[in-house]
């Protein structure tokens, strides 16, 4: 501790006693969180738990109703994001937050005063790069990048800020491996050169990759702490879910375990010849896919961001037609969009309209509610879905909550065909757990289930055989994580 | 009537000549009060199952009128001896003439993209100069003096609900199409289509299997046919014939009736009576009080401001993207 720099010694961030309460949800409850200058901490908790909470109280997004902000020495009193700002904090959302239609330079000025100079701001943005080693195309519109340029903009606006305190908030959750390993890299560095960060994650391996420390959270206290290279991955599971032995077997499972290839007869129930898939745009994403997928089968598909799966993945789910070829897809097909917020829910609606949304296109005459509302009550009973009632709003369950609407909604009849991209994305594990466990009951009760995930390991834990998507182009690749992770890059 | 004679400035003279021209007096109520919110319901109700499909249909007045013309040509001279029949043709075809008028708009929105807050603004002064010119060309009345036509037959009025009022069975219309219009929202599965599109369209697309483009242009017509409908019952209840300035704006205040309703079909009974009221009551200001009828139209969007303000998160934008509330919150927004 006899750093010549004695700034280096105040700790980046003190939180002492923090509290926050929600209506009659006890969100935090006395935490102490502290991470050192120049260090990763992670912070792990079960959905829920108050890792997202507490973070936006650091970042002054929300004030505590009780307890001390620390910054860099600073007490912190009346916090706000732009004192946050002044002071060196910055914060990437598990939701980015560009303005699409603005360019590159203009995202990194935005929400700053004064005049737009798009001289300075191309310097400044040349200047971050430099320093950070990050680099994004300058003169493309936001919604022009691929999803990791999106997150490294973000970042690189919370520095062009003078951020020193990085928080940032499921990160990987989005990225494909090998881009997830440049960033935990790029963390490490940043926190070489004196940066701190705080990675909120539920992956633990990521968590003792890359974080000195971690904080367990959990019901909003602080339930474990300590050096990243102490605590096992195992460990960690115990602290996070310490009362259920079956979830920490069911995340063991997450990593290597994987149903057998069921023997029986198996029927065609996908067959794909030829097959172009044109997107919105009228670019072609695929071209002459030639697959197929039968009855038990859970068939993952993986790709990096951009390579035409998202496309195909529509195709499936027979949400954009084919351009040529032939695509014979089932009549009943569930389907678990990636994005449950834009695509599987209305927020503002009751649980029991959310249930009645499924197909809605296809129902005539009166729409039997009460029907529904003993259905939807039953989904909640039987899926374990915490919520108030069945006329709870969509918007007033958690986020794992609702996505075991949308599974149970999708899986509750017996289709053909389920399709679900990113199924378990901003999940923990628990919840992961059961998401999995229901695709695995879908496919043993006779449907061919497609999934995608941004997480190669999920895929390879969940599938039975493994189609990766490279430049548009679709081929069947052993369940091999290297081989697989090759083919995903375009490498033989 | 001799308070009425009191000068501009005298406070309580004013609320008087309002309360007498609005609520106070049987005939002010029965006559004037009453009269007027049967339009502005039943638009009212139109506009808001199109804004619940999250289309904007700014387009109620010129539908209207395009139903008044409908109902005016059905019920002329001609249409003696269609009886009570008349009545339903008439009411009929301006219910369909507003639905054609609004098809255009929707025509132009799934064909070329057109924006149908634009294209209906427009088709709102189409359909007044259209009424000019019928009024002043083909359709005038025989002497050719008057620029308006010539009054329906009287099989095609809709009866009078009192003798001494001008209170009209439209009122009972105008509540039935209320209901009806909450009943078809909450039970059927189009009314529900039309609320989930309006909710999300990308979760009605994809969860729904919706055919979004489909639901937004029906809830457009069938927001179309109900002013037109509206129109046809001003025609055959109150003007029993086509005239310029047949409507005082019916489609423009009832884009506000639905919204301070907040679009809810019951409500809007309530906020079209409310509007009524503040209409009469200015004309009342104005007739006994000498108050310019400008203060009192201002005095109406004053009470509307107040509304909204009080009623804290108002209606939403159907357009914005239903996104997850905190998280989003981006650092420099």
């Amino acid at each position: 501790m006899s750093s010549a720099n004695g700034q280096l010694q105040l700790p980046a961030l003190e939180l002492r006693g923090v509290a926050k309460r929600f209506g009659d949800v006890t969100a935090l409850d006395g935490v102490d969180f502290t991470v050192a200058a120049g260090s990763v901490h992670a912070l792990v908790g079960e959905n829920g738990a108050g890792k997202s909470t507490l973070m936006r109280i650091a970042d002054g997004l929300l004030s505590p109703d009780a307890g001390t902000i620390r910054l860099f020495g600073n007490t912190i009193t009346a916090h706000s994001v732009r004192q946050a700002m002044r002071v060196g904090v910055g914060m990437v959302h598990q939701h980015l937050s560009l303005a699409p239609n603005l360019s590159v330079t203009e995202n990194l000025v935005l929400g700053e005063s004064g005049f737009f100079r798009p001289g300075s701001a191309a310097d400044l943005l040349r200047r971050t790069e430099l320093a950070s080693g990050l680099i994004v195309p300058h003169d493309a519109l936001a919604r022009d990048l691929s999803i990791v340029e999106q997150q490294r903009l973000e970042i690189l606006k919370a520095l062009a800020r003078g951020a020193r305190l990085l928080i940032l908030d499921e990160p990987t959750a989005v990225l494909a491996p090998s881009e997830v390993e440049d960033l935990l890299r790029w963390i490490r560095d940043f926190a070489a050169r004196g940066g701190s960060v705080v990675l909120v994650t539920h992956k633990l391996r990521e968590a003792r990759a890359v974080a000195d420390e971690v904080t367990v959270l959990r019901h909003g206290r602080v339930v474990r702490v300590g050096s990243a290279a102490t605590i096992s991955e195992h460990e960690l599971a115990r602290a996070i879910f310490p009362e259920n032995v079956e979830v920490q077997s069911a995340a063991a499972t997450l990593a290597s375990g994987k149903l057998e290839a069921p023997k029986q007869p198996r029927d065609l129930l996908v067959q794909a010849d030829a097959v172009d898939v044109t997107d919105s745009r009228g670019a072609r994403r695929i071209h002459d896919a030639v697959f197929e997928v039968r009855r038990h089968e859970i068939v993952g598909i993986a790709a990096v961001e951009g390579s035409g799966h998202r496309e195909l993945l529509q195709a499936l789910a027979a949400l954009l037609p084919v351009s040529s070829g032939v695509l014979r897809l089932p009549e009943r097909i569930g389907l678990i969009p990636a994005d449950r917020y834009r695509d599987a829910l209305v927020l503002e609606f009751t649980l029991v309209e959310n249930v009645a949304l499924h197909r809605l296109g296809t129902r005539h005459g009166l729409i039997p509610w009460r029907d529904l509302e003993d259905r939807t009550s039953g989904l909640l009973e039987h899926f374990d879905i915490v919520a108030s009632s069945a006329r709870a709003r969509a918007r007033e369950l958690s986020g794992g909550n609702q996505q075991r609407l949308v599974v149970a909604r999708e899986l509750e009849h017996a289709h053909d065909l389920v399709v679900a991209d990113n199924p378990t994305r901003g999940l923990d594990i628990r919840a992961t757990a059961f998401v999995h466990g229901q695709l695995r009951e879908a496919a043993a009760r006779g449907a061919a289930v497609v999934v995608h995930s941004s997480d190669l390991d999920e895929i390879l834990s969940l599938a039975t055989r493994m189609l990766v998507v490279y430049h548009g182009e679709v081929r069947e690749v052993a369940l091999d994580r290297d081989k697989v992770g090759r083919a995903m890059l375009g490498a033989a | 009537m001799i308070i009425s004679l009191a000068a501009a400035g005298d406070v309580v003279g004013v609320l008087e000549a309002f309360w007498r021209g609005s609520l106070g007096t049987s005939s002010a109520f029965f006559s004037g009060t009453l009269v007027r919110a049967i339009p502005l319901s039943i638009v009212g109700v139109g506009i808001a199952i199109a804004f619940r499909a999250g289309v904007f249909n700014i387009g109620g007045e010129g539908q209207l009128l395009l139903g008044a013309v409908a109902a005016t040509v059905v019920g002329l001279p001609w249409s003696h001896g269609l009886g009570v029949a008349g009545v339903a043709i008439a009411l009929v075809a301006s219910a369909v003439a507003g639905a054609a008028w609004a098809g255009i708009a929707a025509v132009l929105r799934a064909r070329f993209g057109v924006l149908e807050v634009i294209s209906t603004i427009m088709l709102n002064f189409i359909a007044a100069n259209f009424v000019s010119y019928l009024v002043r060309g083909p359709l005038q009345e025989p002497t050719h003096v008057y620029p308006q036509t010539e009054l329906i037959s009287t099989s095609v009025r809709l009866p009078r609900l009192w003798a001494e009022t001008r209170l009209h069975a439209g009122i009972v219309i105008a509540a039935a199409v209320a209901v009806g219009a909450w009943w078809f929202l909450t039970r059927t599965a189009a009314g529900f289509r039309i609320r989930a599109v309006g909710a999300s369209t990308t979760a009605s697309r994809v969860t729904g299997r919706v055919n979004v483009e489909r639901v937004s242009a029906v809830a457009l017509v069938a927001s179309g046919a109900l002013a037109g409908f509206a129109g046809g019952i001003e025609v055959t209840g109150v003007t029993y014939a086509l005239y310029e300035n047949l409507s005082p704006g019916y489609g423009f205040s009832a884009i506000a009736v639905a919204i301070l309703a907040r679009l809810h079909p019951l409500a809007i009974c309530g906020t079209a009576l409310l509007f009524a009221t503040l209409e009469t009551g200015a004309l009342g200001m104005q007739r006994d009080a000498g108050v310019p009828s400008v203060v009192a139209s201002a005095l109406e969007a004053l009470v509307i401001l107040a509304v909204v303000a009080m009623t804290g998160r108002f209606v939403r934008i159907p357009w914005r993207t239903v996104r997850p509330r905190a998280s989003d919150a981006g650092v420099a927004a």
